[in-house]
């Protein structure tokens, strides 16, 4: 579960975007020139050089290990972004680090081989090779690296097993079910053992149950393998299942960048408030946020506790495991870290956290 | 004689000449000057057709009805090798001379159809990777289709001579454009998110088009080869005229003659290598998917041939030392292809 998952801020980022900008259309650098200039906005740059904005100014990191989700409706640019990272779109300004090299400076060579052996890409149409079977379509970042066909395949048998497809690997892809699809699109993906692996909208086309299924195995394959991931969704649901951190990107800006909780729990604006109103706090709020420290809660109900009568939980629980402990007892919950009292949570602060309305957690009652 | 010398505004052309077909006609000095120069390339390619007429007419019929219907077997199925095979016997029944007529008329349009893929291929792929260069062959191309044949067989004839090279020439420039066509066209309808996730996991612009693009363009380029064959034998009757041998001959004879049976006969050899060529082509573009086998190898005689030699190789050798573990090996890779 996420809460017990450290963020590993204090490693070097490897994947680096740095004032990223991308105008489509053949005015491109004009415009840029002009953006710089004079600041003209996204309608102003359509208006006078009938150019589109597709990103704006984006800066972000990813460390190494982490998932990071970019969440963001449809033409909001998120697909766009992701392909900057392998220069299958090239920025019109702003530079993207992977593992210390700008890769605007890459020769062609060198691009294909960072595309061949660091990154793998599953794309939300599958995108498999109709003409290919099961594992030549696994197999073919490692054919374009010139292994061998006894080494490719037992390579891709590897990777069609690991996504539990074993047995369909000389099939073609229109013999498989969607998910099934994807699931190739997956092994593809990961058979060349990839550093990174960049997710467009892997699961958006598939139906709901599937796609569960499809995120559960993609979290338990994420914690076996701990690739650097870059997701893009649509779905918030998906990010904050998915997502060590979140971007919520809105007309080819980045809105805000946070923890799935930060998301939820501190909206930057109207925008990504709209978006978390409906999100189900139970999973993501813990005890460390709507917790009182003891003497608080001694002062303002006059009161001293009885600590060995009360339950205890720690700071990391979710709401979803404080509503079980409390659901017999009337009494608060203890909070306790390496066994040293820390706080105390009301059942009237239980309640309002799910609700979602934090400001009013701690309080008379 | 009055009128006309009055120019006349409602009837103006009457009164301009710009001299293009005098002009024009100057190509035929510049082809019989440059006659020389390429006498030795017209040397080659007449040998080069005379060899392939030779193999074709060294062959006994009744070998060459068997090999062409175990050829369409294998590329087309069983169903097209039985129209191959009762084509190729109602070609011989037609007339004594008919068979020696159409292997005759078989070596020019495949030497012909040889040329269009070598000169229609390249082209076509150049098309597809270039709109500029798309842009500029496609009016060429509509020229090439539509200009009566008659326009460029003086000067071909001119610079080249009579004869077969003369026939494949002009049979090139009236049936190359639909295999450049539909080269590109089929290339330019590959899904492009396939050719996407090529470049995503880095294959290099040739690597995409060898492993991606042509093959999923394959059907369409058929059909371009399709197009060029049938194209190329409706070339036949007016290649005669300029002294190419064959059923086009045979034809053109008749019809001077006015023997209506003669003509017949020879359209008819003409229409049924047609629907041989054709229906041999058309099922290449079936692939052995549709036909119920993975690989090429598993279908047709060819299969037919290992499964024998393969069911003969286990009655025999069972225990077989030195072929013992080829055959388990060959036994588990069967059982797993059965659990697959």
């Amino acid at each position: 579960m996420k809460y017990d998952k450290q963020l590993p801020q204090d490693t070097e980022p490897v994947i680096e975007c740095r004032n990223l900008w991308k105008i489509f259309g053949d005015d491109s650098d004009r415009a840029m020139a002009a953006i710089i200039s004079e600041g003209l906005n996204k309608e102003n740059i359509l208006k006078r050089f009938g150019c589109i904005v597709g990103v704006q100014d984006v800066s972000f990191s990813v460390s190494e290990g982490e998932i990071f989700c970019v969440m963001g409706l449809s033409g909001s640019g998120k697909s766009t972004l992701i392909r900057h990272l392998n220069r299958l779109v090239e920025p019109t300004a702003g530079e993207v680090w992977i593992e210390g090299e700008n890769i605007s400076t890459l020769s062609p060579t060198g691009l294909r081989d960072l595309r061949a052996s660091k990154m793998g890409m599953v794309f939300q149409n599958m995108a498999l090779m109709p003409h290919r079977t099961v594992r030549e379509n696994v197999a073919f970042a490692l054919e374009v690296r010139g292994y061998n066909r006894k080494k490719r395949f037992n390579i891709a048998n590897n990777a069609i097993e690991i996504v539990e497809l074993a047995g369909w690997g000389n099939r073609y892809p229109d013999e498989l079910s969607g998910g099934m699809q994807q699931r190739v699109g997956l092994a593809r993906a990961i058979a060349a053992d990839p550093h990174f692996l960049l997710m467009d909208e892997p699961f958006s086309a598939l139906d709901p149950l599937i796609r569960r299924q499809l995120q559960d195995q993609f979290l338990k394959l994420a914690k076996e393998m701990k690739k650097t991931t870059l997701f893009i969704t649509h779905d918030l649901d998906e990010a904050i299942r998915i997502g060590d951190r979140i971007a919520i990107m809105r007309e080819g800006m980045l809105v805000q960048v946070g923890t799935p909780e930060q998301i939820v729990m501190e909206p930057k604006d109207a925008y990504v408030a709209d978006f978390v109103a409906g999100i189900s706090k139970l999973h993501l709020v813990t005890a460390a946020r709507i917790m009182e420290s003891l003497t608080d809660y001694e002062t303002r109900t006059g009161q001293s506790l009885n600590k060995s009568d009360l339950l205890t939980a720690c700071p990391d629980d979710t709401l979803d495991r404080l509503a079980e402990l409390s659901i017999d007892t009337d009494a608060p919950l203890m909070i306790e870290k390496d066994g040293t009292h820390v706080g105390i949570v009301t059942k009237k602060a239980l309640i309002r956290g799910i609700q979602g309305r934090l400001n009013n957690v701690v309080g008379a009652e | 004689m009055d009128e006309k010398n009055t120019f006349s505004p409602l009837d103006p052309f009457q009164y301009v000449d710009l001299g293009i077909a005098d002009w024009a006609d100057g190509i035929k000095q510049w082809a019989t000057a440059n006659r020389g120069t390429i006498q030795p390339i017209k040397h080659f390619l007449n040998d080069s057709i005379n060899s392939v007429e030779n193999v074709l007419q060294a062959v006994p019929p009744t070998v060459m009805i068997i090999l062409l219907t175990l050829l369409a077997w294998q590329l087309s199925g069983r169903r097209v090798a039985i129209i191959v095979c009762i084509s190729l016997v109602a070609l011989g029944l037609l007339d004594p001379g008919a068979w020696a007529l159409a292997m005759t008329t078989l070596a020019i349009v495949l030497f012909s159809v040889a040329m269009c893929m070598v000169i229609g291929f390249p082209l076509g792929v150049l098309a597809a990777k270039s709109n500029r260069f798309e842009g500029a062959v496609r009016p060429v191309l509509d020229t090439m289709q539509t200009i009566p044949a008659f326009v460029y067989l003086v000067p071909v004839v001119m610079l080249v001579g009579i004869g077969n090279v003369s026939g494949v020439i002009v049979t090139i420039v009236f049936a190359v454009p639909p295999l450049i066509r539909l080269t590109s066209l089929g290339i330019r309808q590959v899904n492009q998110s396939v050719v996407e996730a090529a470049r995503a996991f880095g294959a290099s612009p040739s690597q995409i088009m060898i492993k991606v693009e042509l093959p999923l363009a394959m059907p369409t380029i058929m059909a371009g080869v399709n197009q060029t064959i049938m194209l190329s034998l409706s070339m036949v009757v007016i290649a005669s005229m300029i002294a190419v041998k064959g059923l086009g001959n045979e034809v053109l004879r008749a019809m001077g003659r006015l023997d209506a049976g003669k003509a017949i006969v020879g359209g008819l050899g003409i229409v049924i290598l047609a629907v041989i060529l054709d229906r041999i082509t058309q099922g290449v573009t079936r692939s052995g998917r549709e036909r119920g086998y993975r690989h090429w190898w598993q279908g047709g005689p060819v299969g037919l041939a290992l499964t024998t030699i393969k069911s003969y190789w286990k009655r025999t050798k069972p225990n077989g030392e030195s072929n013992r573990h080829k055959h388990t090996k060959l036994h588990k890779m069967k059982q797993e292809q059965d659990r697959e």
